[in-house]
């Protein structure tokens, strides 16, 4: 199991000589330390397999998604159905693997929206200070003060549901802590030496932003967006299992799991299997986030 | 004199992600009963983990692979790293002085519970009493108002006060021996200064052994008797410290001393020469001589043969070259 | 200690009044309309159309009409006097209607809160402890399965097995339990059992890894090298720093909490303050929406003030400042 063995600090800072390893031996340790325990190797083979299925759903499901058929409807899994038919007659398997591409659509969309806002803010934040800083990190605490599933269910509800709604309130939902990431990190680069050698040496703010401050901040930001998406898809899941996320007749597993809760007794795989997947795809980035922080930087444990 | 502690042929080594880093690689050397010994060399080359293996506190990936380590007539290897026997020692009869009072001391218990516990535990005080005598051990130690910051926390204390509190905790039981590991490093020159005299008064004054280890062979040179040159995980040369001043043997340790001011020196007398290169990853190391890509005086005898064992060179002094340098300065 | 709490509190305060702002904003710019979700209900019946001069006349007796800063400072007046608002849909005092379900969501979470609180933290500290062993390995898996199970699908699943398939348990539902406390706390053990994984799953990590990283502080190394045993420094050298981190992220495991009350109110039927505003979302309820995230954020930002005094009494460090 993951244990601080390796990355515990006080060996390291014993014995000196085993820090600063030349940069080319840096890429390979990531590499080894990532693909050297189990748990983050299933993670990373949970995802590749996902976005391999989302890719090629055509091709995995047996039936087309949205195809009802009222004569094969609620049947139990069959060697044609395999988890069975919902109320319509639809194939729950081919609409779990088609329901891989919305959950992975949103998940990535609003992740990757909430980090170039987020990150936007929070480096305007640390970087212009004063009102700025105390305006934009102000908006940060009011929004982090609300649960986060109330803030997106406010909005996706008030927005009428739908992707592009999901998106849009997962996305903002997720700006915040982003954006208090981002301040902070570029706030303590900001105090570092290179930094002040390079304003001593006249590099405009915008130019030590980018050079500076962005590289340094890349590995966490990459952290908290694989971990992010585990979160964005549980929300839409979430969503779409209340009503006001995903709209019928698109599959979504949180709205597979609403519509299946009526048929429990006569088939739990209909509410059920939704779920494993939602499970599945969680644990997959989640796993695969950890394995990033512990590879790329083992001091982010507990940060992120 | 008698030999408080005697360490054999130890070896410590980590296992890390880059690979086996042999940190402590067969090092030998003895303190006697109220001795100051110097354990120097550069950062990462092993001094503090040699100390730290002694007190049995190396952590994962760690390990202290072999050696004999005597304390008193006995062998500490034979005891359990957290058994009953060596925390009986650590604490009372062993001590240690860390480098860094910053996060060294507990941010959240006050300076006398972190005292005090050492006294209720080793010397069976009540809390009471104990409290007393932490007080008394401050005042000794030179803290100011002890009796009323002894209730502040840490962070209330600036550092050379906190290694001042680490100091008095190291004698609060009358140890055998004190380690500090680069007492001063983290201070500002002249509380270093302060320091150090504190230390040596106390353990004159207690007949303690202290064994300093640091990278500044200025801090030695005015208070240690014998010193222990270390180079990648090895000894390489020690002898009592005028001797090592006056006529170093092994080419580090004259780079060393070319590398410093000496105290005493006119201005301007000698030109400072640093030691060029780096010094050695400890993973993957070459069986030869670890210093020959940084040393000036190789031959073609240490291009072949491996690393020298350590052997005499003189009264009390020994070195581990193949080169005599004597002569060549 | 006292300006320290001072000065928490007016921050708390104007985070309070800002989240207000923020929905405020919300609810209004949003497309969709509380007022013809409530006439569209009165027409179902009489088929007629809703008439422009009937719609105008509700706009101007609920306030509609004016200004949305009017309508704010209108809102927060009628706050500071205790006066919550008026559901349109149900067309009754919100006051009331939040009296009535809050009881139930906060008994719930309160109950979640502490068993998930206590459970995580020994839960971690004796991975932590016995790291590595059989027991860590069960522990830290489960944990991190636990992290990805979405509340309403556990509720669905112990719905399933305990309700429908083992007949243990009544399937949902809601009782008072000063009036039947048996069938309450049998009513209650899937929704808190739901929600409680959750929380275990993530400060049980917290407080491993929190753990873990004191086990290789200075000042731990400092109390080995005293002689202390093992017991004595777990207990008092590192369970107090590990709890620091913990402390500071009791406040979004309390958010996560009354988020999963939206979920399992639904799944279990229960008629509490989460249900309330499912329903309020998607009736465009407004007043109802605005009273019930101002009731939400205030329990977080209170509990947060809570978490901070709890900080400054565990860390000196911020105490003492």
């Amino acid at each position: 199991m993951s244990d601080n063995t390796e990355t515990g600090t006080t060996p390291a800072d014993a014995t000196g000589a085993a820090g600063a390893p030349p940069k080319a031996n840096e890429f390979k340790r990531v590499v080894r330390v990532f693909f050297g325990r189990t748990l983050y190797v299933i993670g990373f083979v949970i995802v590749v397999i996902l976005i391999l299925t989302a890719i090629f759903a055509p091709f995995i499901a047996t039936h087309d998604p949205y195809e009802t058929n009222l004569r094969e409807k609620l049947e139990q899994p069959s060697s044609r159905h395999w988890l069975g038919t919902d109320s319509v007659g639809r194939d729950t398997y081919s609409r779990i693997i088609y329901g891989t591409q919305v959950s992975l659509l949103i998940g990535f969309s609003a992740v990757f929206a909430s980090a170039v806002v987020g990150m936007l803010m929070g480096l305007a934040a640390a970087h212009f200070g004063g009102i700025v800083f105390a305006l934009i990190m102000r908006f940060a605490d009011a929004l982090m003060a609300l649960p986060g599933i109330i803030l997106v269910l406010l909005i996706a509800g008030l927005g009428g549901g739908g992707i592009p709604v999901v998106i849009f309130a997962l996305g903002f939902g997720g700006i915040a802590p982003q954006c208090r990431m981002m301040c902070g990190l570029a706030l303590s680069v900001k105090q570092n030496d290179y930094v002040l050698a390079g304003r001593a040496m006249g590099m405009s703010n915008w130019r030590m932003m980018l050079t500076q401050i962005f590289p340094n901040a890349f590995p966490p930001l990459m952290v908290g967006i694989t971990m992010g998406i585990g979160g964005v898809v549980l929300g839409e899941a979430g969503l779409s299992f209340l009503g006001i996320g995903v709209m019928p007749p698109v599959p979504s597993w949180g709205g597979m799991v609403n519509d299946g809760q009526r048929y429990l007794l006569h088939n739990p795989m209909l509410s059920l299997a939704p779920g494993v997947a939602i499970m599945l795809l969680v644990f997959g980035f989640n796993m695969m986030g950890d394995g990033i922080r512990d590879a790329v930087d083992p001091k982010l444990r507990g940060v992120i | 004199m008698s030999v408080v502690l005697d360490v054999e042929n130890l070896k410590t080594y980590f296992h890390t992600e880059y690979g086996l880093v042999k940190a402590v690689d067969g090092i030998s050397f003895n303190i006697n009963q109220g001795e100051i010994i110097g354990l120097v060399g550069e950062s990462g080359c092993g001094k503090s983990v040699s100390i730290l293996s002694v007190m049995q506190l190396i952590l994962t990936p760690g390990e202290i692979i072999e050696g004999k380590i005597t304390f008193e007539g006995k062998d500490l290897r034979q005891f359990e790293a957290n058994g009953p026997e060596m925390r009986a020692i650590r604490g009372s009869k062993m001590t240690m002085i860390f480098q860094e009072p910053m996060t060294s001391l507990n941010p959240v218990l006050t300076i006398r519970r972190q005292m005090t516990e050492i006294l209720e535990l080793h010397l069976d005080m009540d809390r009471a009493s104990a409290g007393e005598r932490a007080v008394e051990l401050l005042r000794m130690v030179g803290v100011p108002d002890a009796a009323s910051r002894i209730d502040d926390y840490p962070h209330q204390f600036s550092g050379g006060m906190r290694q001042r509190v680490m100091i008095a905790m190291a004698i609060s039981c009358n140890p055998m021996i004190i380690f500090a590991d680069e007492p001063t490093t983290a201070v500002d020159v002249t509380t270093q200064a302060q320091l150090l005299e504190l230390m040596k008064d106390l353990v004159t004054r207690l007949n303690t052994a202290l064994i300093i280890v640091t990278h500044n062979l200025g801090v030695v040179a005015r208070y240690a008797q014998r010193i222990y040159v270390m180079y990648a995980g090895r000894i390489v040369e020690s002898g009592p410290s005028e001797e090592i001043f006056d006529d170093p043997q092994h080419p580090y340790t004259i780079g060393l001393l070319n590398s410093v001011p000496r105290l005493g020196e006119k201005h301007g007398t000698r030109k400072l020469v640093p030691i060029y290169g780096v010094p050695p990853n400890l993973i993957n190391m070459p069986p030869t001589c670890a210093f020959l890509p940084r040393c000036t005086y190789k031959t073609a005898q240490c291009e072949k043969e491996p690393w020298p064992a350590l052997r005499s060179a003189g009264d009390n002094r020994y070195l581990s070259c193949y080169v005599d340098v004597r002569g060549k300065q | 200690m006292t300006a320290y709490i001072i000065r928490r509190l007016i921050i708390g305060v104007i985070i309070l009044l800002l989240v207000t702002m923020v929905v405020f904003l919300f609810v209004r710019l949003m497309p969709g309309d509380p007022l013809l979700v409530y006439m569209a209900s009165f027409d179902i019946n009489r088929q007629t159309s809703i008439s422009q001069e009937n719609y105008e006349n509700l706009l101007h007796i609920w306030g509609l009409d004016r200004p949305i800063p009017v309508q704010y400072v209108d809102w927060l007046g009628g706050l500071l006097q205790g006066d919550l608002g008026k559901s349109i849909k149900l067309q009754e005092d919100i006051g009331i209607l939040i009296a009535e379900r809050m009881p139930r969501t906060a008994y719930i979470g309160f109950i979640t809160f502490v068993l998930g609180t206590i459970g995580g933290i020994t839960a971690g500290i004796v991975c932590a402890l016995r790291r590595g062993t059989w027991m860590d390995n069960l522990i830290t898996t489960t944990a991190n399965i636990g992290m990805t199970i979405p509340v309403f699908w556990f509720g669905i699943l112990l719905m399933y097995l305990f309700a429908y398939k083992l007949g243990w348990l009544p399937t949902s539902g809601w009782t008072n339990p000063f009036d039947d406390f048996w069938m309450s706390c049998k009513q209650l053990l899937m929704p808190v059992g739901s929600v409680i994984i959750g929380s275990i799953a993530g400060m049980a990590r917290l407080t491993r890894s929190c753990m873990l990283e004191v086990m290789r502080a200075d000042y731990v190394r400092t109390a080995w090298a005293k002689g202390l045993s093992e017991r004595v420094i777990v207990v008092r050298h590192q369970i107090k720093n590990a709890m620091i981190p913990v402390v500071t992220a009791l406040g979004g495991a309390l958010g996560m909490i009354l988020g999963g009350s939206v979920f399992i109110e639904t799944v279990f039927a229960i008629p509490g303050m989460g249900l309330l505003m499912t329903n309020a979302v998607f009736d465009q309820d407004y007043q109802i929406v605005q009273a019930g995230v101002l009731l939400f954020g205030g329990i977080i930002i209170f509990s947060n003030l809570v978490v901070d005094i709890l900080w400054g009494w565990l860390d000196p460090r911020i105490r003492l400042a």
